[in-house]
This record gives structure tokens, sequence and C-alpha cells, in this order.
């Protein structure tokens, strides 16, 4: 009996390594390709040296935008374009992309993780706003997009967000895509948790659209490319920056050095052309940094 | 402070929506509550089944999983009243049960006296009940009655990630506008959701006076 109990734990590990070698982080297609560590140093004393020296950093994501932030239920690894950013930033930090710490980020805890040292660096799709540059910091931006429309195929009475005047709109609670549409076009908001559950509620007919970014958008136009379109020119920009936090200024200048050096060596847009551009969108140029205070 | 000043529009806007849902879906619990409540004390077995089967059934259910069904299951089978109309049969559904129980209690708490006396000057079930027991069982539970109402007062935040822009939705709204005035924006929403409470507890403590008068 000893003896077969032994087989079956050799069995059973064997197993383990076998499965966790498919799944291995990040060198699934799903979660994109590692990026290699650099061989860089930082002056001591800075951030940037901690981190590299605790041989750990944890980030930020969003993981309920495909695209942008995702992570499906068999994924040990986030995909789309803001995981692909923080690979970048981690390989300039001189750590792998198997040293990374992924950590889940909602539109609402950005600020308190960032405050309160829960994440090193957020990258979720977080608009820089003078507002929020009060109390963290935010590099960048390191993409720039525009809010826009998602409507039912069938709809021809909104063309654009002028149209949207007494419309009930989706959007996620909390998100400044559906105070643009309430205030400045006068749409009623239609609030829910998620963007799938607003295209849920589109598909149903319960609301007239679903607005957000439109990057995002573009995604669930090509989920259901016989049931929805998007409309309209982009009515709003959105410069999506890195947070970090406010007590670590040195690493502004240590984000925009490796944006700049990103945009240069092309390995920017392939991470776009890996995640969002396969919804049909253009990298385009790179934008313009903000300079560090 | 200035943040609720700029905003005094949105905060309004929210808490009278809640306002709104708060009334509507307390109404039609207090309607459902009492119907159940009688049905559970009648004398006809089947409807006695059908109360009790309704209570442990709803009471038993998460308010989530309720709303979920009248926002993802109904409309399926082609019953659809709107966001607003959905969440407030789901939540008016859900604290009717409660109502119910607590309504109960009160009837149980009415002497037997009285509906045996009712019933001996002639009255019929229905009448003993609105005319002789109902009355004197809904005083007793005044308390327990307000206090499901302020449950349901702070469950109609749920309905924030619902397609309802209430008080919880523009409380999201201006956290993400003003980040940095977090600790101000959370005490005035809870301020405004007090100010509702405080009105339920002032109308019970009012009922509360007037009808041990009365007795």
């Amino acid at each position: 009996m000893k003896i077969s109990s032994t087989r079956w734990a050799a069995l059973a590990a064997a197993a383990v390594l076998a499965v966790s070698g498919c799944g291995n982080a990040g060198s699934d297609d799903e979660s994109g390709k590692d990026v290699k560590a650099e061989d860089v140093s930082f002056d001591a004393g800075t951030r940037m040296a901690e981190i590299q020296e605790q041989g750990t950093v944890k980030i930020g994501v969003k993981f309920d935008q495909p695209g942008i932030g995702f992570k499906g239920a068999t994924q040990k690894v986030p995909s789309g374009f803001d995981p692909e950013m923080g690979k970048i930033i981690a390989s300039k930090l001189g750590l792998e992309t198997s040293d990374i710490e992924w950590v889940e980020t909602i539109s609402a805890n950005r600020e308190p993780f960032l405050e309160a040292g829960t994440v090193d660096f957020v990258i979720a799709s977080y608009s820089i706003t003078d507002e929020r540059r009060k109390i963290v910091g935010q590099a960048g931006p390191y993409y720039v997009t525009g809010q826009s429309l998602l409507v039912a195929k069938s709809d021809d009475s909104i063309k654009s967000a002028d149209d949207l005047d007494g419309k009930k709109v989706c959007s996620v609670t909390g998100s400044t895509s559906i105070k643009t549409v309430e205030e400045k076009y006068g749409a009623k908001p239609a609030p829910f948790d998620t963007y799938s559950e607003c295209v849920d509620q589109l598909l149903a007919g319960s609301v007239d659209a679903v607005t957000t970014d439109a990057a995002i958008l573009l995604g669930y136009a090509a989920e259901h490319p016989d049931d929805l379109k998007v409309v309209g020119e982009p009515f709003s920009e959105e410069r999506y920056g890195i947070g970090y936090g406010k007590d670590h200024p040195e690493l502004c200048k240590f984000i925009n050095d490796s944006l700049t050096a990103a945009f240069d060596d092309g390995s920017w847009k392939a991470a776009f052309d890996s995640t969002l551009g396969k919804g049909g969108g253009e990298a385009g140029t790179p934008p313009a940094l903000d300079p560090c205070a | 402070m200035t943040v609720f000043f700029d905003n005094f529009d949105l905060f309004l806007r929210g808490f009278a929506e809640t306002a709104k849902l708060l009334v509507a879906a307390g109404a039609l619990a207090m309607v459902l509550g009492t119907l159940i409540a009688v049905t559970r004390v009648s004398p006809v077995k089947a409807l006695r089944v059908v109360g009790t089967t309704y209570v442990s059934l709803v009471r038993n259910t998460p308010l989530l999983m309720l709303i979920l069904l009248t926002y993802y299951g109904m409309p399926r089978l082609g019953i659809d009243f709107g966001f607003f109309g959905n969440i407030t049969l789901a939540m008016g559904v859900y604290t009717s049960a409660f109502i119910a129980e607590a309504l109960r209690s009160g009837v149980n708490g009415v002497p037997l006296g009285q509906a045996e006396a009712a019933r001996a000057i002639g009255m019929p079930f229905g009448l003993t009940m609105t005319q002789v027991v109902l009355p004197q069982a809904f005083r007793l539970v005044v308390p327990p009655l307000v206090s499901q109402l302020i449950a349901l007062t702070k469950n109609t935040s749920l309905a924030a990630t619902f397609g309802i822009a209430e008080a919880t939705f523009r409380l999201n709204g201006m956290l993400r506008d003003y980040a940095s005035e977090r600790w101000v924006i959370f005490a005035g929403y809870a301020a405004g959701y007090i100010v509702i409470v405080a009105v339920l507890s002032s109308i019970a403590i009012y009922l509360e006076r007037r009808w041990k008068v009365s007795r």
C-alpha cells in the first residue's frame, strides 16, 4: 500500500508540473508574450531602486475590459493593452513579467490603492485629470482615446451625441462617460455595474445607447456585428496615464523615460497591435507626454 | 464642503430618485405584506399554504437575486416593466415577506376574544380582519414595520447599478469628480440617508403616540 500511495503522489506531482507548465504565467497566447527584464540600475534611495531590490512589483489593472485589461477565469495573467504596458514598465525596472503581481483595480479604488501602497502602479484606463493629480501622481499619457456611442444596428435616430436628448444611455456607475452624456447632451443616465451588462440591456432594447471610450465599444461591436454599431465621432478626449503614489515623485520621470523608450523602439505599437489593434483600431502616432513637475 | 453647494442639484436629484423608489416599493410591500399576513391567519387551509410558501420562498432569497430575476428572467418571458418598475417589484416583493411576518406577529398579539366577539356579532372573516383585528395589529407592530422600511431605504442603494440614477449613483459620480474630498462626500451622503430614516422614525413615533391615546 505504501508503494502505491507514493506512486500516486509522484503521478500527481507530475500532473501538477505538466499543468503548470502549460499554463506558465504569461507564456500562453491569451495573456500575451512575456517581456524580458532589462539590465538597469537606479540611484540608491529612489523608489525604483527599492522595487528592483524587492524583486516584485504590484500593478493594478482592470480585469473586466476586453482589449484594455481583461482576465478570464482560466487566465493567470490579465491580457490587454494596459497589462502589456505594465510588462514594459516592469522590464524597465529590471524585473521579469513573472515578477509582476497583478492586482484588480476597479474605477473607484484606484486612488485609495495608490495612497495606501496596495499597488505600485495603476495602469487601468486611468484618465488623467487635475482633480486626480491632487492626490496621486499620473504620468503619461500613453494612449489617447475618446468617448463614443454604441447603438442597435436598426436604430437610425441616434447619429451623434447631439441626438441623445432624453435618450436612455447606459454606462458604468461612477464613470466619466455617464456624466458627460447627462450634463452635456441631456441623456437620461442608466447606470450598471459593468459594460457587458450595458451591452445586454442594449441588445434587449431596454436602453437606447451604451457609451464609453471608443476602444471598448469597438470590441463589443465586433462581438455582435449583426446587432450593434458604433456611431458618430468621439466627443471627448480621454488621456490614459499611469498612476503612482504621490510620495514618490521620482517615478514620474522614470515612467516618462520608459514610455519614450517604448514609443521609440516600437514596443508600444506592438503592444497596441496585439490587443486593441485587433478590433480594427490604429495605434497612430504616440501621444505627447506631459512634463514632470 | 463646497462640493455639495456646487453639486446640490445632483445631490437632491439622487435622493429624490431614492425617495421615489422607497415610496413605490414601500407601498407595494405594505399592500402585498398585509394580504400575505391575512392569508397566513385565514381559516382556509389552501390560503395558509400559499402564504407560508410565499414567505419562506421570498424571505430566503437574496434581494440581489430577485432583482436579477426581474431584470434578466422576466423579460425573457415577455414581462418587462422597465428599470423602475422591475426594481420596484423586486424590492416590494422582497420587503413584503418581512412586513407580512411582522404583521402576523401583531395579529397573534391581539387577544383572541376580540376576533371571537366579532364572530359572535356575526362578522364574516373579511370584516373581522379589516374592522377589528388588523387595526389593532398594526399599532402593535409599528416599530418592526418601520425597521423594515428603514432596511428598504438602505436596500434601494442596490439600484445604483441597475439603471436607476439614485443617491448612491450620485455618490459614485461625486467620488469620481472630487477624489480629494472623499470623506466630506461620504459624510454628506450618509447624512442624506439619515434624514430619510429620521423622517420614517418620527412618523413612527407620531403614530405610536397617537394610537396609544386612542386605545
